[in-house]
């Protein structure tokens, strides 16, 4: 039997080990993850809210600010267009090397970000594979706010793919079929029938990607070049007033990254409770 | 000519989306890849393997070794616990509990180096007090560990917790009910239930532990030989134009994402029905 009692919060079970487990967890939650993340949410206001303030209306940090937020919405939205592309010709079609296409859209998650970023920099640099024939015709991606959004095009994909994926796969085909036998082109099918029921997950998946990618260090900051008020991003920044021992600036840019993951969390929160309604 | 069943595309459409996806996957996913391999052995093999035989480089691929050893198995335990917990048993603020523990992820990596900056540092809570007693926690091993463990907190207990909820608890209450000890009853019960979903979970850990970067570069201070992991070792030698190196280091870095996904495919093929994330991540 349980060696705590049955107490009004929870109901009695037969089985041991509550006090244990739950105990554990909630140490080992507190000093790994909440107690420092409260020690980073006091740390900004040594100096008031003006000096808060202060920090957050300097013109570099707004511009960073700028940039990883604009810039993780630019990508999000790219891949919102792409990734429900990649997983419908997933899903629907058949043609030979499918899996290995399939198994590569994991690459993101799985290749150090520190990884892609020296490669996505070698690759569109001027003398890269790509980065050659683009600046022919004049574009120019590394060491500009444009490498920024393609490093985090790269990294938010497979948010995207995987979220609409397995949605994609449980989807009935009769709606199709319905629409179909009413007289629908097969256009205003993919229009009308599919995409709406894909709408929550393409959501999902789009916030995800940009969740991801407004924090995103690693991938992005070999191939951004680093201006300042330009290409620099807001973890950069971060970093660079710690070099600078100015913890308190880098107290507040992080209280207001931290402050953007919380709303994300609880936007995505929201996006699971209207998925749950619809079914 | 045949005509199309109405739920299929037109040839021409599902032509073209064909060659979006893959040109999207080609030029996006597999050229970064393709760069990586062919930048360390621009200069031939035995430079390459020269690079790797480099002292730094060794010490890089020892810490991160010995960071992992350290932070996988500490997730891998909470991620039990947790599971257990909130898995097998009814109580309040549970919903909250989950939430609580996916937190990590939605989190900046350079803010997750930059808490324990804010405790550990020269001006950190307990800087002072830190420097008196001669303990270094950041830029030395201990800090790194912790942003490892911080960055790689959920992945087991987020992949045990809905395995174990799916499968319930009636068969541990029917070995407790028979006289086994709660320790007997999660090896010999538990325990072979969920060993793939905690292989899986360990695997997604173990990569994220190992390739971790912006965290790690926040508390390290990249000393060259000492605190430098091997994705700060690539930085390093990147931005000292020593491309072949970096992309050696790189190389091993991709090759151990590569041999990560084999397993995970692997895994979520030949056992989809013992692990939960099959569908999530």
């Amino acid at each position: 039997m349980s060696a705590v009692g049955a107490s009004r919060w929870r109901n009695p079970s037969a089985l041991p080990g509550f006090g244990l487990s739950l105990g554990f967890t909630l140490f080992y939650l507190s000093v790994i993850v909440l107690i420092p993340i409260a020690a980073l949410i006091i740390r900004p206001w040594s100096a008031g809210f003006s000096g808060f303030w202060h920090v957050l209306s300097d013109p570099r940090v707004l511009a960073a600010l700028r940039l990883s937020f604009g810039g993780a919405a630019i990508a999000a939205l790219i891949n919102a267009i792409t990734g429900p592309i990649i997983a419908w010709v997933l899903v629907r079609y058949s043609f030979p090397g499918k899996r290995i296409l399939d198994a590569l859209i994991d690459l993101p998650f799985a290749l150090p970000t520190a990884v892609a970023g020296i490669a996505l920099s070698t690759l569109y640099s001027t003398n890269g594979w790509l980065g050659e024939p683009l600046s022919h015709l004049g574009i120019r991606i590394a060491y500009t706010p444009a490498g920024v959004v393609l490093a985090l095009t790269f990294i938010g994909l497979p948010f995207v793919v995987r979220t609409i994926q397995p949605v994609l796969t449980d989807l009935s085909r009769e709606p199709e079929e319905a629409a179909a036998t009413l007289g629908a082109t097969r256009f205003q099918t993919l229009t009308r029938v599919v995409l709406p029921s894909l709408m929550p997950a393409l959501l999902t998946g789009a916030t995800l990607a940009f969740a991801r990618a407004v924090g995103e260090y690693g991938s992005v900051i070999f191939i951004a070049g680093n201006i300042p008020a330009v290409s620099e991003i807001a973890p950069l920044l971060i970093i660079v007033k710690l070099e600078q021992y100015d913890y308190a600036g880098a107290a507040a840019i992080g209280v207001i990254m931290l402050a953007a993951s919380f709303v994300l969390i609880f936007a995505l929160n929201l996006l699971q409770n209207w998925i749950g309604e619809r079914r | 000519m045949r005509r199309r069943y109405p739920t299929q595309d037109h040839p021409l459409l599902r032509i073209g989306l064909t060659a979006v996806a893959v040109g999207v996957i080609g030029l996006f996913l597999l050229f970064p890849l393709a760069t990586v391999f062919s930048e360390a052995l621009s200069k031939g093999i035995a430079a390459a393997w020269e690079a790797l035989k480099e002292p730094d480089a060794r010490s890089a691929i020892r810490l991160t070794l010995l960071v992992a050893a350290i932070a996988v198995p500490l997730n891998a335990v909470f991620g039990i616990a947790a599971s257990w917990a909130i898995a097998k048993f009814d109580f309040r603020g549970k919903q909250f509990l989950t939430t609580l523990i996916d937190l990590p992820f939605s989190i900046s990596p350079v803010v997750s180096g930059l808490i324990y900056v804010l405790i550990f540092g020269l001006q950190g809570w307990f800087g002072d007090s830190l420097r008196d007693a001669n303990i270094k926690i950041i830029f030395a091993l201990p800090g790194i560990v912790l942003a490892t463990v911080f960055v790689t907190f959920p992945f087991v207990a987020r992949e045990l917790i809905p395995l174990m909820t799916d499968q319930g608890r009636d068969e541990e209450e029917a070995a407790t009910s028979l006289g086994a000890s709660g320790w007997q009853t999660f090896l010999h019960v538990t325990l072979p239930n969920i060993k793939w979903g905690l292989l899986y979970g360990v695997l997604l850990c173990n990569a994220r532990a190992m390739g971790e970067f912006g965290a790690v570069s926040v508390v390290s201070g990249h000393i060259r030989g000492l605190t430098n992991t091997m994705p700060l070792h690539v930085e390093v030698l990147y931005n000292d134009y020593q491309y072949v190196g970096a992309f050696t280091i790189a190389s091993v870095l991709a090759l151990l994402a590569i041999v990560t996904l084999v397993l995970k495919s692997l895994l979520e093929w030949r056992y989809a029905d013992e692990i939960a994330a099959t569908h999530r991540h």
